[in-house]
């Protein structure tokens, strides 16, 4: 249909996450009409990123070094890690500002259906850093979806006999929310997770 | 644009684009359904917490929309994909999903459920059996239901295997042997396929002679492994391809 180098890129745009055909070539026809500069500067982007940034070799965290800023940082908690499913959810967590601690990335999450099971994620050397780390707490931070509570049920049954304290995040109502709109599996979590209010 | 009304079980989720999804569901009425559920995936709204008592959009779905939740629905039609534009949860079977044996049990249900219909043909027996499934198991831990489940599956989709007798010879006693292609269990002298031990046989025509509520009773076995391999090799000749989710968690039993 297109000349050839244009129906490339739309291929190659059209295999990214989310990307249909259509918006594959709404990007494609952007970049022919932006200045040289700065579709060369979106390629240069992409090039010097998978040269220079693969996987902390402790956390599998996105990391420019070896090892990646949290785990290098001496000020933070050695002792307690948060488990997470993807990068972006440990830059989530980072803008609570109320974790001190250490990440662990498993790239991914149980899926039966998808057939991604515990081998398929970095399970092993999530188990691998617990005693050397004298790690204290594991908090499973897995997202509340069926394949979040998979993983955080099965990292539960295999870390709980090694010692080590296992916690999972709160689950319940988001701030600002409304009770109405709330849906009862929600709710009833919300419910069961209630704390007593401390005296003012 | 049309739009219509119908319960169903939500049998699987693929994210789509920004904060949508496109839910696959098993209905009462129309079968397997595929739709886009709008902005499912932000967490309340397009702003969260962040602009606390500032106007903001309510996603309407919450966790309605879970994977194993039974829900009434409203959705248009559109020309590939519905839109869900309401969902009211009517069963969300928490038993279920917070205990990983459990959970374990239910995706294989939900998986070959998904492989064996198709878009646009109704089956309400199915929709029936596979609630009824998940009933039980939300009620009490059942072992022996991924078996009990492939093999009424099975026999709902025309290969029903013969259990009485030899299907080659029809002798009545004797019978050692399993092979699907043959038409079901098989005697001595016409073996062929899988071994069958006698208990795995008993448990087999039980599942099928209608004693199910007394097989779901029971703990793991031998035999019920046994059944079960009969019945994942059957469910993946019928559907031509290997089924996933019945080892994806295998290692925690």
């Amino acid at each position: 249909m297109y000349a050839a180098p244009v129906q490339k890129l739309i291929d190659e745009l059209g295999r990214l996450p989310g990307v249909g055909p259509k918006s594959a070539q709404r990007l494609a026809f952007h970049l022919l009409v932006v200045p040289k500069e700065e579709a060369e500067r979106l390629a240069r982007a992409i090039t010097e990123m998978k040269e220079r940034v693969a996987f902390c070799s402790r956390c599998f965290n996105v990391s420019e070094a070896p090892e990646c800023e949290f785990c290098t940082d001496t000020r933070r908690d050695p002792q307690v890690i948060c488990v997470v499913e993807e990068p972006h959810d440990v830059v989530a967590i980072e803008k609570t500002r109320e974790f001190r601690g250490r990440y662990h990335v498993l790239q991914g999450a149980i899926s039966p259906i998808e057939g991604i099971g515990p081998d398929q994620l970095k399970v092993r050397e999530l188990v691998a850093r617990l005693e050397p780390e004298e790690i204290t707490e594991v908090i499973l931070c897995t997202n509340p979806n069926i394949e979040g509570e998979a993983t955080a049920m099965y990292l539960g049954r295999l870390l709980k006999p090694l010692g080590v304290k296992v916690t999972r995040i709160a689950s319940g109502l988001p701030v600002g929310g409304d009770l109405d709109y709330a849906d009862e599996l929600t709710l009833g979590r919300a419910l069961e997770g209630r704390r007593e209010v401390e005296a003012p | 644009m049309a739009t219509y009304r119908d319960r169903g079980i939500v049998l699987r989720s693929f994210d789509l684009g920004e904060a949508d999804r496109i839910i696959t569901f098993m209905t009462e009425g129309r079968g397997k359904v595929r739709a886009v559920a709008k902005g499912v995936r932000r967490t309340k709204s397009r702003f969260g917490g962040r602009l606390e008592g500032v106007r903001r959009t309510k996603s309407r779905f919450g966790g309605r929309l879970e994977v194993t939740n039974h829900v009434e629905l409203t959705l248009y039609e559109g020309r590939s994909l519905d839109t869900i534009t309401q969902a009211d949860l009517l069963e969300h079977f928490r038993p279920v999903r917070e205990n990983l044996d459990r959970l374990a049990r239910v995706m294989p249900l939900l998986e070959v459920v998904d492989a064996v219909t198709f878009e646009g043909r109704s089956d309400p027996r199915l929709y029936h059996m596979l609630l009824g499934a998940i009933r039980a198991l939300a009620e009490a831990d059942a072992p022996l239901i991924v078996p009990a489940f492939f093999w009424k599956l099975l026999a709902h989709e025309g290969m029903r295997p013969e259990v009485a007798c030899c299907a080659s010879c029809g002798r009545e006693d004797d019978l050692v042997a399993f092979e699907l292609t043959e038409g079901g269990v098989l005697c001595r002298r016409c073996r062929r396929g899988t071994r069958l031990s006698p208990e795995a046989l008993a448990l087999l025509r039980r599942i099928l002679g209608g004693q199910l509520v007394s097989v779901l009773g029971e703990g793991p076995s031998t035999a019920g492994h046994e059944v079960e391999h009969l019945a994942t090799t059957a469910l993946e000749h019928l559907l031509e391809r290997r089924l996933r989710a019945a080892g994806a968690l295998g290692g925690t039993q």
